[in-house]
């Protein structure tokens, strides 16, 4: 599998990444090393073996719906690169 | 040619729990922003969602009702993308296992037919946050104060053929999630809401449309005029040889139009993968049987209760099953004035009249179910008449106090006594001799009139009853 | 005293040798002076001086555990309340948590003074240390040489004497890799073991928190410590956590049935002497009456290929909360929306967290997901399988930690692939959730080489028993790298 400097881009903008022209050049030789690597994967006959998500045969805990919470906005905020009236401000977003 | 409607619909149930899906900060709504995201909810670096039991309940709840299949294993996923309302840039929602299955609810249509409308599956996710636009210079405020609210997803298949299906059938699912007491319906506060998936084809034709996905569709008035407009604008753009683009469309309410998201479409790709924080989820047999036994009077079974219950007819048992609050509060009067037909008559007239021009809920009511009661057993035993139970009802509301007490104070008691009553017939027949003797040429149609003047000299308070008897013997009589 | 073991050192604070204060005071000492090797981020000698007074104040009232006063360093992938937590990545660079990881929390629970945080490749993504923000971690065995990654500055710092013991974090081999190309003992848990609450993630279904020491016998006093159900965790296991410091002396080699992975010892690109230092290590088990069996894993050389495809799916995913709105790395002047996230994210990662952020998203995608992410769990589980028939006939399973030795700064920096195949010992066992451990060896060309010992799941208090008692019968354990100690 060979990727190229559009699916650089592509990945890239899912990823929320900026790159420059250059470093999609070295993106797509990096990914396509990285993947021909795995490539190899495509060769193991794995019919019929179920996909494994998590390392021991757990099921999910659950929690009881009691608030154990209290407000630390300010605590938080303080972490904030731009805060306004409690609210956590980007560049306005328009629907 | 003729054209078809088709509508899926996606429901979003808030749930009504303490705490978030994933956390124990509060759901309670309308705090200052922020002030309920806790660090989960911030998506904090090394945070970790655990799940709220209760929200599981609620699904369960949910899926019994809607006679679905609740999965015995789920799992949950992330969906990625980015948004500054989405504080992981991921959401955690099921994807290819929901914890409820393929179930179905039945609408009733206004032909009086009742139409079986599949839901496709249900599924817990999580809420966003907010973005807000007003006050901030070129910025957008972020409030995550939502983020992290349990979201129940309801999919319905495409089965619905009309604006009018559609809002039947997100009405009957509306009532029935406050029914099973797992979310409130506040629409304003965006409880319970909508996105439809539209497209028309012509009539006859097997495969649908392609659809469009309407989106902003907070109350029913919207999801019908969005459906009209969108329907409308299919056939048009069809007709005239284009056609209709897979999008989202925002519903614009000033407008009264659809208009298309683009821009914010492109390149959507998720990136569904089951989330490795949480394990999936195990529902037991034994468990799915505690939540069906604890579960509430479903509404059709309650309708058809009221019907053999209490013989009411077929409107107005639905009428009064609507809502699980009304249909309590219909209970809670009839426990007391045993009526049930005065008591339906009240509740879906007066009293609901009343609570519409207050705009209040039934919670909210001056007038609780026992305190209609006491008014109705004033009209029962006869100690005032329909008519004046309705000034009573009126001072109750006032908050004049009971009806006993507006009654005393008032002096609102029938007169019952035969000679008042014979004093004021007599008086009455005195005062108009030329009707009289209209009266007596055969125009008894003026019986009317002369109940009219007996009433209105006791002030409304006589029996008409007995008003009517006297009146008829000495009209008739001497 | 910065050639003592906790172990040893505890004793000393016990018989008032010395206070925690006055060994607090000797450490921050030694890690100024090693200050070349770039262990450390951040120290904190304020609150390490605080928290001694307090443990001598617990010591006097009969309070004090075996980690009382004893100072450790605490990888920079746990959160600290009131300390920068980097992640040893600019994103983080001044990022102070308002909250403790459970292993933070646990750690001074038992009285262990936190000297600082150590550290690491960047989001813990590297096997050399040369991904951090900060700059590379030196070897302290050659100080041309990387101390492997990712806990490497834990690493550097436990081989150099500055710390007895230090926390780590182990995603394919981040504890034990390091622990083997430095010379130490370190411990990855069976995944569950410990709380990941707080420990900033880079692939959640792998990662594990662990103890880096000088023996086995620390390694045991500070996963008891460690472990422990923390319900904030999903993935916890709410099991007991036994005695482990007693069951090392219970322990016996004796019978012990230990599977040498043939695949293990005839791998691509295998040092040769580190395979003789390994077998001399099993023949020594063997002395000591262990049954050496051997034993196929057949999909080893599968489990990297396997790894680069869930590890970074994961980390793709773990990392977009990163994204400059509500803490970290901002650009400046964003244009829109979109400019803040992809200037904040180029700027905050460094190019191994996007290149692994780049494939995780590939393995996601549309159209890639079923061929990737989806095979890759298929063949986690063969390989997982694999582990469970070798454990139907042997107790434990023996091999090395690495292929080679530590490898020369900038050695492998422009090959990810040939980067990723230092791993391919230790890789397997997070993909099955195993406990392994890492135990020195002996020098390979003066540097040191690591016999990893692989457990069935949470057998970590056998694990323990048989590393210990190999560390008693040699004396590789207590070697110091010339000039420290």
């Amino acid at each position: 599998m060979s990727v190229d400097k559009d699916d650089v881009g592509q990945m890239a903008h899912l990823a929320r990444l900026a790159v420059g022209d250059e470093e999609r050049a070295d993106h797509a030789h990096n990914l396509s090393n990285i993947l021909a690597f795995v490539e190899r994967l495509s060769a193991v006959d794995t019919a019929g073996v179920e996909p494994m998500a998590h390392p021991l045969e757990m099921t999910q805990r659950l929690r009881p719906d009691e608030v154990s919470e209290i407000d630390q906005r300010d605590r938080f905020q303080a972490l904030a690169p731009l805060t306004q009236d409690g609210h956590y401000l980007v560049p306005r977003v328009i629907e | 040619m003729q054209w078809e409607t088709v509508i899926g619909l996606e429901l979003h149930a808030q749930l009504a729990t303490n705490t978030k899906i994933f956390s124990g900060a509060s759901t309670a709504y309308g705090a200052s922003a922020n002030t309920q995201a806790c660090a989960i909810d911030l998506g904090m670096p090394g945070m970790l969602p655990v799940l709220n039991e209760r929200a599981v309940q609620y699904a369960i709840r949910l899926g019994l009702a809607l006679d679905a299949e609740v999965a015995g294993r789920s799992v949950f996923a992330r969906k990625n993308y980015f948004y500054p309302d989405l504080p992981k840039g991921y959401q955690i929602s099921q994807y290819e296992i929901p914890v409820v299955g393929r179930g179905h609810l039945d609408i009733d249509l206004d032909d009086g037919s009742r139409k079986r409308i599949g839901v496709t599956r249900a599924h817990l996710e999580e809420d966003a946050g907010k973005s807000l636009h007003e006050g901030f210079t070129a910025m957008s405020g972020i409030d995550l104060n939502r983020a992290g609210t349990p979201l129940l997803e309801i999919v319905s298949e495409p089965d619905l053929r009309s604006a009018a299906e559609a809002v039947a059938y997100m009405k009957k699912m509306h009532a029935l999630v406050r029914y099973l007491g797992i979310c409130d319906g506040n629409m304003q506060e965006g409880s319970f809401r909508c996105d439809a998936n539209v497209s028309v084809r012509p009539v006859g034709q097997l495969e649908f449309g392609t659809r469009a996905e309407l989106k902003n569709l907070n109350s029913f008035r919207f999801v019908e005029r969005a459906i009209h407009y969108e329907v409308e604008r299919q056939i048009a753009h069809i007709q005239e040889g284009g056609s209709v683009v897979q999008e989202t469309r925002l519903f614009d309410a000033d407008r009264g139009v659809t208009r298309s998201m683009r821009g914010k479409e492109e390149a959507n790709d998720y990136r569904y993968f089951p989330d490795p924080d949480l394990l999936p989820l195990e529902i037991s047999v034994e468990q799915i049987q505690a939540v069906r036994e604890a579960l509430p009077e479903l509404p059709d079974a309650k309708r058809e209760r009221f019907v053999s219950e209490y013989g009411l007819g077929d409107y107005d048992a639905a009428v009064l099953t609507s809502s699980r609050e009304l249909a309590d509060y219909f209970e809670a009067v009839v426990a007391r004035s045993p009526d049930a037909k005065l008591a339906a008559n009240w509740v879906m007239g007066e009293f609901s009249a009343a609570l519409n021009k207050a705009g209040l809920e039934i919670s909210q009511s001056p007038v609780d179910a026992d305190a209609l009661a006491g008014l109705l057993l004033r009209i029962a035993d006869e100690t005032i008449s329909g008519k004046i139970a309705k000034e009573v009802f009126e001072a109750m509301w006032q908050g004049q106090g009971d009806a006993d007490r507006v009654i005393a104070d008032q002096g609102l008691e029938q007169v019952k006594d035969t000679g008042a009553i014979e004093a004021m017939v007599d008086e009455a027949i005195a005062a108009n001799p030329q009707q009289l003797e209209q009266y007596r040429a055969g125009k008894t149609k003026l019986m009317g009139f002369f109940v009219g003047q007996v009433m209105k000299a006791s002030g409304g308070k006589a029996n008409p009853q007995q008003v009517n008897d006297i009146l008829k013997a000495r009209l008739d009589g001497e | 005293m910065h050639d003592r073991t906790i172990a040893e050192l505890s004793a000393a604070l016990e018989r008032g040798d010395f206070s925690s204060v006055e060994l607090t005071q000797a450490t921050l000492s030694a890690i100024d002076k090693g200050a070349e090797l770039n262990a450390f981020i951040t120290t904190t000698p304020d609150l390490a001086l605080a928290q001694a007074q307090a443990a001598d104040e617990a010591r006097a009232r009969g309070e004090a555990t075996a980690l009382t006063g004893i100072p450790i360093a605490h990888k920079d992938i746990f959160c600290t309340n009131g300390v920068r937590t980097s992640c040893a990545s600019r994103m983080l660079d001044t990022f102070v948590p308002p909250y403790d990881a459970h292993v933070v929390e646990q750690m001074r629970a038992a009285g262990a003074v936190m000297v600082g945080k150590t550290n690491m490749d960047e989001f813990a993504m590297g096997s050399s240390n040369e991904t951090s923000w900060y700059g590379p971690v030196k070897n302290p065995w050659d100080k041309s040489c990387v101390p492997g990654g990712s806990s490497g500055g834990s690493a550097a710092a436990v081989a150099a004497g500055l710390v007895a013991g230090a926390t780590g974090t182990d995603t394919g081999g981040s504890i034990r890799q390091p622990a083997a190309l430095t010379g130490i003992s370190g411990l990855k848990p069976t995944y569950g073991r410990v709380s990941r609450y707080g420990m900033i993630a880079f692939a959640s279904s792998l990662d594990q928190a662990g103890p880096m020491a000088r023996s086995a016998e620390d390694l045991a006093l500070m996963l008891e410590a460690m472990a422990g159900f923390d319900a904030r965790d999903s993935t916890c296991v709410n099991t007991a956590v036994p005695n482990y410091q007693a069951s090392l002396q219970d322990f016996n080699l004796k019978g012990l049935k230990i599977g040498l992975p043939r695949e293990y010892f005839a791998a691509e690109g295998m040092d040769s002497a580190v395979t003789q230092a390994v077998e001399a290590a099993v023949e020594t088990l063997r002395e000591a009456g262990a049954e050496i069996h051997e034993i196929s894993l057949p999909n080893t050389e599968l489990a990297v290929p396997v790894y680069y495809v869930i590890a970074p799916a994961e980390a793709s995913s773990n990392l977009s909360r990163f994204d400059g709105v509500r803490y970290g790395h901002r650009c400046d002047n964003p244009e829109d929306l979109e400019d803040l996230y992809k200037r904040s994210r180029a700027e905050g990662f460094g190019e191994e967290v996007k290149r692994r952020i780049m494939v995780g998203t590939y393995a996601l995608s549309a159209g890639y997901f079923d061929a990737y992410y989806l095979k890759a769990q298929q063949v986690r589980r063969m390989i997982r399988d694999d582990f469970a028939k070798a454990f139907e006939s042997v107790d434990i399973i023996a091999g090395p930690t690495a292929p080679s030795t530590a490898f020369a700064i900038g050695a492998k920096a422009d090959d990810p692939v040939q980067m990723y195949l230092s791993d391919i010992f230790t890789i397997a066992v997070n993909l099955a959730g195993l406990p392994a451990l890492s135990v020195p060896a002996g020098l390979a060309d003066s540097r040191p080489v690591g016999l990893q010992l692989i457990g069935n799941h949470f057998a970590e208090a056998q694990l323990l028993g048989a590393a210990h008692g190999y560390q008693q019968r040699t004396d590789w354990h207590t070697q110091r790298p010339a000039g420290e100690g």
